[in-house]
């Protein structure tokens, strides 16, 4: 017993001394965070603002004013052209002019009074980004419009709005990002997703490299060659990544509430004590990775190919319940996916336990796998 | 206590299973290395020596086979082996990014040596290895010699009874080579430890009480260098011809030559009886124009003994081959 203490002691000392000598690794630990968060704050934008669009106002009065004004205010289309019909819109898109056209029709005011009316909205399908955009913001746009003329009309016929207002019949979208994101910042959807995807790479590449690294320039054999126990080896090697792994989302969190503005509505403790809990399965994915990988190559090859697939199939940016079968099965198999909802639970909706558990239990569960796994394919010998 | 068995191997079998094919390493491998002996296992490259040093010390799993060091059985009882035993592994690994001080101390705690102890030992093994001014470099920085002695002080901070080294000297200065084995000649005077080492150099082997000779697996002989040397058949003579690929083309043919090996620009030629033979190899070459320096006869090396002891196995083994095709 004293002498576990004494060899654990010993293991994480070592590994602190090289982590902290090892420049380049501290500077791609500490930077590559920052960098990707800057990127997705900054350059990458899933939501386009600015979509040059041709309006087309064939009803000319008050109210289409009004909507193309509430179009335009919104800042997510520009009228770079004002058209006469249909086809020149196509045009103009064609032509790569425009990326968005709109079409109100000549009987849109008087429609508008019997709560139907339409506006054609023209999207170049070629940018999926801006279609995807101009589609949610014209839509929120005609919502939110027609939710207000509904309003007034209810107040002017002289009843109540409040008790009645539900019975109205009004098309209202119910996704995630209107309830929560109603300024549709990418951002507070994006970062808790990042911060996962930042934590899950830095722990599975680290915790691989650092197994792997040794077998590879031989320490590890000399380490194995004294009493050193196995999970002696691990403990000393993956806490001093644990510690890394909370100074990351330390930087990563910091800067997206500081910094980038976004709001984190939950309880701070328990996001720490689940991120903790995503930590360790993630370095124990690693681990097992570092048990298939022959060389530092194949290393970086396998987590390339994971974050791929965390890119993908966690639902970080595209949304999870579209996927097929298959790429849902494999999402499933990468910690990512339930942090993600984790995340965005309590950084973004401010939820508790409750609305997780589910998460949480299966990430508990896929820790004590990887690690099951770890430990009994990390033995006290060579082969 | 003299006669004291340190390490004992019997019928000791590796075989490395891929899906291509089947490797085996090392070949019902038994010898006995008594206490405050060194033992040298000598062969060429891929003969089995690391994949010995690592099954007796419990780094691979036997495939069959018993092998225990100080009595302790290398599976069952690893961790009573690593306690006591002291290992230098073939590539040089010790952290590459710690000081020599903290390489010392990381060993020393790993072992689990105490801290009073510690102070008391890793300077006297500092000072041994003349590593004293060098505490504060990284062990990355160091020659290739100091590297090994560094090597050496970190497997003996435990103060370990047997020590096995692999290859310890390889891409080492002759130099330093020759006070790498000082050192360890000191220590088997001084402390009567026991010194198992790998190495292909004859030179290193000579300094050994005992030498095994492994070839494709197998322990060819396991004996004293003394009695090794003499296990050759023959006599042998040295002569520098002026036409080399001629001269040992007449060479194998000729009658009483055992063996002909070649040295450098010199051929080496074991021959039955050397007073006979030297004027027959003399005339032979004269008929056919070769002139050539004096015929010498010379003492058998380990060198040569070596070469002659693969030769012979090698030859068994082809004799036994097309068996071993036909039953697998």
């Amino acid at each position: 017993m004293q002498k576990t203490r004494q060899r654990l002691v010993a293991l994480f000392l070592k590994e602190s001394m090289q982590l902290l000598r090892d420049r380049r690794t501290l500077m791609m630990v500490f930077g590559l965070p920052a960098i990707e968060l800057f990127l997705f704050g900054y350059a990458v934008a899933l939501t386009v603002y600015h979509i040059p669009t041709a309006i087309v106002d064939q009803a000319r009065t008050p109210q289409s004013r009004d909507f193309s004004l509430a179009l335009v205010n919104s800042q997510y289309f520009d009228v770079k052209e004002t058209l006469q019909s249909e086809d020149q819109v196509i045009a103009a898109i064609d032509a790569g002019d425009v990326k968005a056209g709109i079409v109100i029709p000549r009987d849109f005011s008087t429609r508008l009074e019997n709560e139907n009316a339409n506006v054609l909205i023209l999207l170049d399908g070629s940018d999926s980004f801006s279609t995807q955009s101009g589609y949610s913001a014209a839509s929120i746009i005609a919502q939110n419009y027609s939710t207000q003329l509904t309003v007034e009309k209810i107040e002017r016929a002289g009843i109540a709005a409040g008790p009645l207002f539900e019975d109205t019949s009004m098309p209202i979208t119910t996704s995630i990002r209107v309830l929560y994101n109603p300024d549709l910042r990418d951002l507070w959807f994006i970062l808790p997703a990042i911060i996962g995807m930042i934590l899950q790479s830095m722990a599975v590449t680290l915790a691989a490299l650092a197994i792997v690294r040794e077998r590879e320039v031989g320490t590890l054999e000399q380490i194995l060659a004294t009493p050193t126990r196995p999970f002696e080896l691990i403990l000393g090697k993956m806490i001093p990544l644990v510690v890394l792994c909370i100074v990351i989302i330390g930087i990563t969190l910091g800067l997206g509430i500081f910094w980038f503005g976004v709001p984190f509505r939950g309880s701070l403790w328990l996001y720490m004590g689940l991120t903790l809990l995503f930590i360790i399965s993630s370095l124990g994915l690693g681990l097992v990775i570092s048990t298939i990988a022959k060389n530092q190559r194949q290393t970086i090859q396998i987590t390339q190919m994971l974050m791929v697939f965390s890119m993908l199939l966690t639902g970080l940016v595209y949304p999870r319940n579209a996927m097929p079968a298959v790429s849902q099965f494999i999402g499933d198999l990468i910690p990512l996916t339930y942090f993600i909802r984790i995340s965005r639970g309590i950084v973004t909706k401010g939820v508790g336990l409750g609305f997780f558990w589910g998460d949480a239990l299966v990430l508990l569960i896929y820790g004590l796998i990887v690690i099951i796994i770890a430990s009994f394919s990390f033995r006290n010998r060579l082969d | 206590m003299v006669d004291e068995i340190a390490i004992s191997a019997e019928g000791l079998t590796k075989i490395f299973k891929t899906s291509a094919m089947w490797n085996t390493a090392v070949d019902r491998l038994s010898l006995q290395v008594r206490r405050g002996e060194t033992y040298g296992l000598i062969g060429p490259d891929g003969a089995g020596k690391t994949t010995t040093i690592r099954l007796l010390l419990g780094l691979l799993s036997h495939t069959e086979g018993k092998s225990s060091i100080l009595g302790f059985d290398s599976i069952n009882n690893t961790y009573e082996i690593r306690e006591r035993v002291g290992y230098i592994a073939q590539q040089f690994v010790l952290p590459a990014d710690l000081t020599v001080m903290e390489n010392m101390r990381f060993f020393a705690n790993i072992q689990g040596v105490t801290v009073d102890e510690q102070k008391k030992r890793i300077p006297e093994l500092l000072a041994f290895a003349g590593l004293t001014d060098f505490t504060d470099r990284l062990a990355g920085q160091l020659s290739g010699g100091m590297k090994k002695k560094l090597a050496l002080a970190c497997s003996l901070v435990h103060a370990p009874q047997v020590v096995l080294l692999d290859e310890p000297t390889l891409g080492v200065d002759p130099v330093s080579r020759r006070e790498f084995w000082n050192l360890l000649g000191n220590l088997r005077a001084e402390q009567g430890l026991t010194i198992f080492v790998c190495t292909p150099y004859m030179d290193e082997a000579e300094r050994c009480n005992q030498i095994g000779l492994i070839y494709g697996g197998r322990l060819v002989v396991s004996n004293t260098p003394k009695q090794i040397k003499r296990m050759v058949a023959g006599e042998l003579l040295e002569f520098t011809p002026s036409q080399f690929v001629a001269a040992r083309e007449i060479m194998d043919r000729l009658e009483g030559v055992l063996e002909v090996q070649t040295y450098g620009e010199k051929l080496h030629i074991f021959v039955d009886d050397a007073e006979r033979r030297k004027p027959q190899i003399e005339a032979a070459l004269n008929s056919r124009g070769i002139s050539h320096q004096e015929i010498r006869k010379i003492e058998v090396r380990m060198e040569e003994a070596f070469i002659s002891l693969i030769r012979s196995q090698a030859k068994v083994e082809e004799a036994s081959a097309p068996m071993t095709a036909a039953m697998s």
